[in-house]
């Protein structure tokens, strides 16, 4: 198995040197040369081109690329344009509030996924699985940052039950810090449980034509037995698929939310640094999603072959 | 023991709803099963014979019910059970195996662990014991190196090694009826033959009494004490294997052995097939079901439909026979 994380990690390569170049050329495509920025009033072509010097931009775009990629791999980010903080700091010190707002918007919607389509596959067509499916359309189609406001409302505003914002470390006040992280969890989670739900659902449903349930129920196992032993794990194959991708997109994910909830981890700072012009800062962010989405990735492909048996690590 | 046979199946009405209507894919159907006995139930596909069989172990998809009937084991009335009193009977008293082992197993746990599962569920030992009890049971139905296989998956057993998989799954709790659905179907013929020659040993050596479900009279006549003919949800002929095979009485089972091709036949002698198809379930013809394909029928078949009466050694539904005449290949042409 290490041998196949290790050939994997190495088939990652590929993908993130395209990535590093997007990224790359992400600042280099965008308006306005920065000479102009630093120099201000003076911007006679000798002033300029000293700076281009000194900036290295003289050079050609390959060799600035490779440079930049030599910075980043050492873990040298390069500096935020408006506070002149290290991005790799900047980014770092977000990250626990994003994670923990990540982690628990993905458990809320495996809690409410997995059983509620379980339910409503076993008991298809019922009132049951008919409110499961309204909930679901519901869940998908309302933007999040909207479930988001609707939940402020109601139970912050008008209920006083949870705070409207703001972010206590977990490891600070545990209890506090998951009265905070409740509403912007489930206002970033919604979406995904709604989807989860339907994927749940649809692989119970073919899961419990097999021949291997009848062979089950025949032993005289119980039908609950059935479901959550025998099936369960069969139907959740595809479900991690979903999952994967959605681990990959909770930094994506999380911008809006974040800034619905003046929640400080990475989303805001996204938003910030677009604001800001803050490019440095906006190419780390990016890079980091890209990165997250391929780990995502790798760890899919091991819960898979972790499920099932038949898909090998060789 | 209290009771006078160990299954009794009595007029049992299974229907199943489909798209255009309802098929009565067991349609009155009663037969009695002694311990220790081999009985086979022969018919083609959709003749019923897989739906009485789960009808038995009330294991009939969603879209089946029993609406008639009664089915007895060990003086038990099994259709009167709750399910959880149903539960304590299936794979304990009654096993059953199926025809496609490659399906019929799970293919994300160990065959140990689901061999195993049986006693777990109903003599509650522990998973470890169970894969002992699993690993004993491998080597009774010739599963080699049994304690390397218990750890396995199914995808890496063949197919001849997961129904033998499946075998020992229902023999692990000694139950005194194995229902056996095709469970050679799937197979190789000399696969067949191997699985057939151990359902035939654990029989004589255990007692179980086996139903055994096919469309391969070849193996009726190998195995089984008595057969029922199935046509159409309904038994047409019942009787002991050798008069039944000797000198049917319904010109389905005469049909059936007929079409059989024999080794010491003309090697020119064209192959004899039913003529006709199986009759459309939803729509099924007044009368006798089989009148259409029926070389033999007489003007009352279409008219009217015949019970199932004694005609010499055995029980047949046909007008022709039990008015006393013979079945025989003149008239098949």
């Amino acid at each position: 198995m290490t041998a196949y994380v290790l050939r994997r990690l190495l088939l990652m390569l590929p993908v993130a040197f395209l990535v590093t170049v997007g990224v790359f050329l992400l600042i280099h495509l965008s308006p306005g040369d920065p000479a102009l920025i630093i120099l201000g009033e003076d911007r006679s072509p000798q002033a300029i081109a000293q700076v281009h010097q000194e900036l290295g931009l003289d050079k050609p775009l390959y060799v600035q690329y490779v440079i930049w990629l030599g910075h980043i791999v050492h873990g040298d980010w390069g500096r935020s344009i408006t506070t002149h903080q290290p991005v790799a700091i900047a980014i770092t010190e977000r990250l626990p509030a994003t994670f923990e707002l990540g982690l628990t918007a993905l458990l809320w919607s495996l809690l409410v996924a997995i059983p509620l389509g379980t339910i409503a596959a076993v008991r298809r067509g019922s009132v049951a699985d008919q409110v499961a499916t309204g909930i679901t359309v519901a869940g998908v189609s309302i933007p999040n940052f909207f479930i988001g406001i609707v939940l402020i409302f109601v139970l912050s505003v008008s209920l006083r039950l949870f705070p409207f914002g703001g972010y206590v470390p977990f490891l600070q006040d545990p209890l506090d810090s998951l009265r905070h992280v409740a509403l912007p969890a489930i206002a970033l989670g919604t979406a995904g449980a709604a989807i989860n739900m339907r994927f749940t659902r649809s692989s119970m449903i073919e899961v419990l034509n097999h021949d291997y349930i009848r062979t089950a129920r025949a032993k005289g196992a119980s039908w609950r037995r059935v479901v959550f032993v025998h099936a369960l794990k069969n139907a959740l194959i595809p479900v991690v698929t979903i999952v994967g991708l959605q681990i990959g997109g909770i930094i994506e994910g999380a911008v809006v939310t974040e800034t619905v909830f003046t929640w400080p981890g990475v989303g805001r700072l996204a938003v910030e640094s677009i604001f800001n012009r803050d490019y440095t800062v906006v190419q780390g962010i990016v890079l980091l999603a890209a990165f997250s989405y391929m780990i995502a990735n790798l760890l899919v492909d091991l819960a898979y072959a972790w499920l099932d048996p038949r898909i090998s690590y060789a | 023991m209290a009771f006078a046979h160990l299954l009794e199946v009595d007029d049992i009405h299974s229907h199943l709803a489909v798209k255009d209507g309802t098929v009565r894919a067991v349609d009155g159907v009663s037969f009695k099963v002694d311990a220790g006995e081999t009985l086979g139930i022969v018919g083609e596909s959709g003749s019923g014979k897989s739906m009485t069989a789960l009808s038995i172990m009330r294991l009939l998809p969603r879209s089946g019910s029993i609406v008639q009937g009664k089915v007895t084991f060990k003086g038990r009335v099994l259709t009167e059970l709750s399910e959880d009193e149903m539960e304590a009977i299936r794979g304990t008293e009654i096993a059953m195996i199926f025809q496609d082992p490659m399906t019929s197993l799970n293919p994300v746990y160990r065959t140990g662990w689901q061999v195993g599962e049986p006693l777990r569920i109903h003599r509650h030992v522990d998973t470890r014991t169970s894969i002992r009890a699993a690993a004993d049971l491998f080597q009774k139905v010739g599963i080699p190196d049994a304690s390397k296989r218990v750890t396995q998956f199914p995808h890496m057993f063949s197919g001849g090694m997961r129904q033998r998989a499946m075998i020992a799954m229902g023999l692990s709790t000694s139950p005194s009826l194995l229902i056996a659905d095709e469970p050679t179907t799937a197979l190789d013929v000399t696969i067949q033959a191997q699985i057939l020659e151990l359902l035939r040993t654990l029989n004589r050596d255990y007692g179980t009494a086996t139903i055994l479900i096919t469309h391969n009279l070849g193996v009726v006549a190998g195995m089984c004490d008595r057969v029922i003919v199935m046509y159409a949800g309904r038994v047409v002929e019942q009787g002991r294997t050798e008069d039944v095979f000797a000198r049917p009485e319904h010109p389905y089972t005469w049909s059936l052995l007929r079409s059989i091709p024999r080794l010491d036949a003309d090697e020119h002698e064209p192959l004899k097939p039913i003529d006709g198809s199986p009759p459309d379930m939803v729509r099924l013809p007044a009368g006798c079901k089989f009148t259409p394909r029926c070389p033999f029928a007489i003007p009352r078949c279409a008219a009217e439909e015949p019970e199932l009466l004694t005609v010499r050694d055995q029980l047949s539904r046909c007008w022709v026979t039990q008015a006393g005449a013979t079945l025989d290949g003149d008239q098949g042409g």
